[in-house]
């Protein structure tokens, strides 16, 4: 999956797992978990629904590569095969 | 016969709106099934039957606001019969809804309806004996076919924030498109439908501040998602908007709470090296979706340390303390948009961390749905209230009466610490305990925080 599809996915879940959650308002660089009112439940259903996504083990020692919606992005991406 | 009645929701509940019933004349219904859902000042609650039969009648209908005990719905013996087309639910009160007499329910007979109405009733596919008249005497008219062949009022599924946005924008959800799973209106879609003023407005709500104050009192059901209703403009006086009437609900349970119970608190801070690397150990090796989380451990502690001392589990009644049987932890949930719900995990003591992690997920994403059943918000034995997810490090927080304690967890931090003579830094999480003065002394409270601190030093042990 290339860096843009990571992107967008990453917004469909957060979308999925944060109702009302509005993304718009949410700079690609800032914390999402404190951007979004996430609390450690939330964030894992997050976890467990990407994971679910992208096959990815999203490990609990890699959690604070996975707090910005860039940061997410640049780590699926480069985790995942790029379809052609 | 028995009578299904408006439940009291909580010790502070006089009456209660009926959203929906989930049920229709006819139903057979079980012991424990969903048969109605209720708005109360601070949530909307899933209500439960406590007896099993048949619905014979719907007394109440939705939209209308009840005193607690008055009969909703009559509830025959299980042996009467089944109908086999049950009429759609009458979603708009009307007058003589109410009366319902029991024998236009029992046949479909000359007295309750005319040979006009019953070939309209048959025409349309209609069982007269599963309905109420309207007219004189219980007579069933036209006017109640008709309305009952006509499709039931959907209600338009829509995101809690989208519902709150709705109503403060005065945005008809029944208009609006939804974009979400399955056709739910987000908050994104009533913003559109409202203009770009809303958007605005709504920014500026964010950026003021990311969280509600830190000390808030616990324990207070939510604006939770009150449910669409046609005719909210048309009756402003009885169906308030959800956050001021939540807020009056706390003010009046707080109030109470402050005047009535002579707190004290205690406070320590645990180490939570052990607890974190059992459970990072754990989480590493099991799926996704069985991790645990540091809250869930904590709880469980609170748990068995409530078990251990029962003098702080339990209820002040009368001038006298009572001991709960078992433990129901209330769990103090923060809702999206402002608000708190306060469900109870019933038996946390019990269950297994996993277990209980399960029951901590559904509850509390139902909780931030506003979709609780009664038997969750039945009034717990000891509430916890749980800040760490905020970055606040300690909460003193204000008994839930009847409750007589309150335990107060902050976010878990790294802090040095002293091991064997050596400085180092570990997890930590400092708990506090708001006691009732009146129900227990500060060596009671203190051997519950010490307790909750040695089982936190046995995780593998939870």
């Amino acid at each position: 999956m290339n860096r843009d599809e990571a992107f967008e996915l990453i917004k469909q879940v957060l979308t999925d797992v944060v109702p009302g959650a509005d993304l718009d308002a949410l700079s690609p660089d800032e914390n999402f978990r404190d951007g979004l009112e996430m609390d450690s439940l939330d964030f894992l259903n997050f976890i467990e629904a990407l994971s679910g996504r992208t096959g990815l083990p999203l490990p609990e020692t890699d959690y604070p590569s996975l707090n910005t919606l860039n940061a997410c992005a640049d780590y699926v991406a480069s985790r995942t095969p790029t379809a052609y | 016969m028995t009578e299904f009645t408006m439940p009291s929701l909580g010790a502070d509940m006089d009456e209660g709106t009926l959203v929906e019933w989930l049920v229709n004349p006819g139903d057979a219904v079980s012991k424990g099934d969903v048969v109605a859902v209720v708005e109360t000042a601070k949530s909307t609650i899933e209500v439960e039957c406590f007896d099993s039969g048949t619905v014979s009648a719907l007394l109440v209908a939705p939209g209308t606001k009840v005193p607690v005990g008055t009969p909703m719905a009559v509830i025959g013996p299980a042996t009467e019969p089944t109908a086999h087309t049950p009429a759609p639910q009458p979603t708009e009160p009307s007058p003589g809804f109410y009366p319902a007499p029991v024998r236009a329910v029992t046949r479909a007979g000359d007295a309750v309806s005319t040979p006009l109405v019953r070939h309209l009733a048959q025409k349309k596919d209609i069982d007269l004996s599963t309905m109420h008249g309207s007219g004189k005497g219980g007579q069933i008219t036209r006017a109640d076919v008709e309305k009952a062949a006509s499709p039931p009022r959907h209600r338009v599924p829509a995101s809690p924030l989208a519902r709150r946005l709705a109503r403060s924008l005065d945005v008809d959800l029944e208009g609006v498109r939804g974009t979400g799973q399955n056709g739910t209106v987000r908050a994104d879609d009533v913003r559109a439908a409202a203009g770009k003023r809303a958007h605005r407005t709504q920014r500026a709500h964010r950026t003021q501040g990311p969280r509600p104050p830190a000390p808030e009192p616990p324990a207070m059901p939510p604006s939770g998602a009150p449910p669409v209703r046609p005719s909210v403009k048309s009756r402003p006086d009885t169906l308030t908007t959800g956050a001021p009437t939540t807020r009056s609900a706390i003010s009046a349970l707080m109030t109470r709470a402050n005047r009535d119970i002579p707190h004290y608190y205690l406070s320590t801070t645990i180490d939570l090296a052990a607890a974190t690397a059992w459970m990072l150990n754990r989480n590493a090796n099991g799926p996704v979706g069985e991790r645990l989380v540091p809250a869930a451990l904590l709880l469980k502690s609170a748990a068995l340390a409530a078990r251990q001392v029962p003098q702080l589990n339990g209820y002040w009644k009368d001038g006298a303390f009572v001991p709960a049987d078992g433990v129901r932890l209330g769990i103090a949930v923060s809702l999206r948009g402002g608000g708190l719900a306060a469900p109870a995990l019933a038996n946390a003591d019990t269950m297994s961390l996993p277990e209980l992690m399960k029951a901590l997920r559904d509850l509390v994403s139902r909780a931030r749905r506003g979709r609780l059943r009664a038997s969750e918000i039945a009034d717990p034995t000891l509430t916890v209230t749980n800040l760490g997810d905020q970055g606040v490090e300690t909460v003193f927080g204000v008994i839930y009466p009847p409750q007589v304690a309150l335990v107060g967890l902050g976010c878990v931090v790294e802090r040095p610490v002293a091991v064997e003579g050596m400085l180092t830094v570990h997890p930590t999480v400092t708990a506090t305990l708001s006691a009732d003065h009146r129900a227990s002394d500060g060596a009671t409270g203190a051997r519950f925080l010490a307790a909750l601190d040695r089982l936190l030093q046995g995780p593998e042990e939870l």
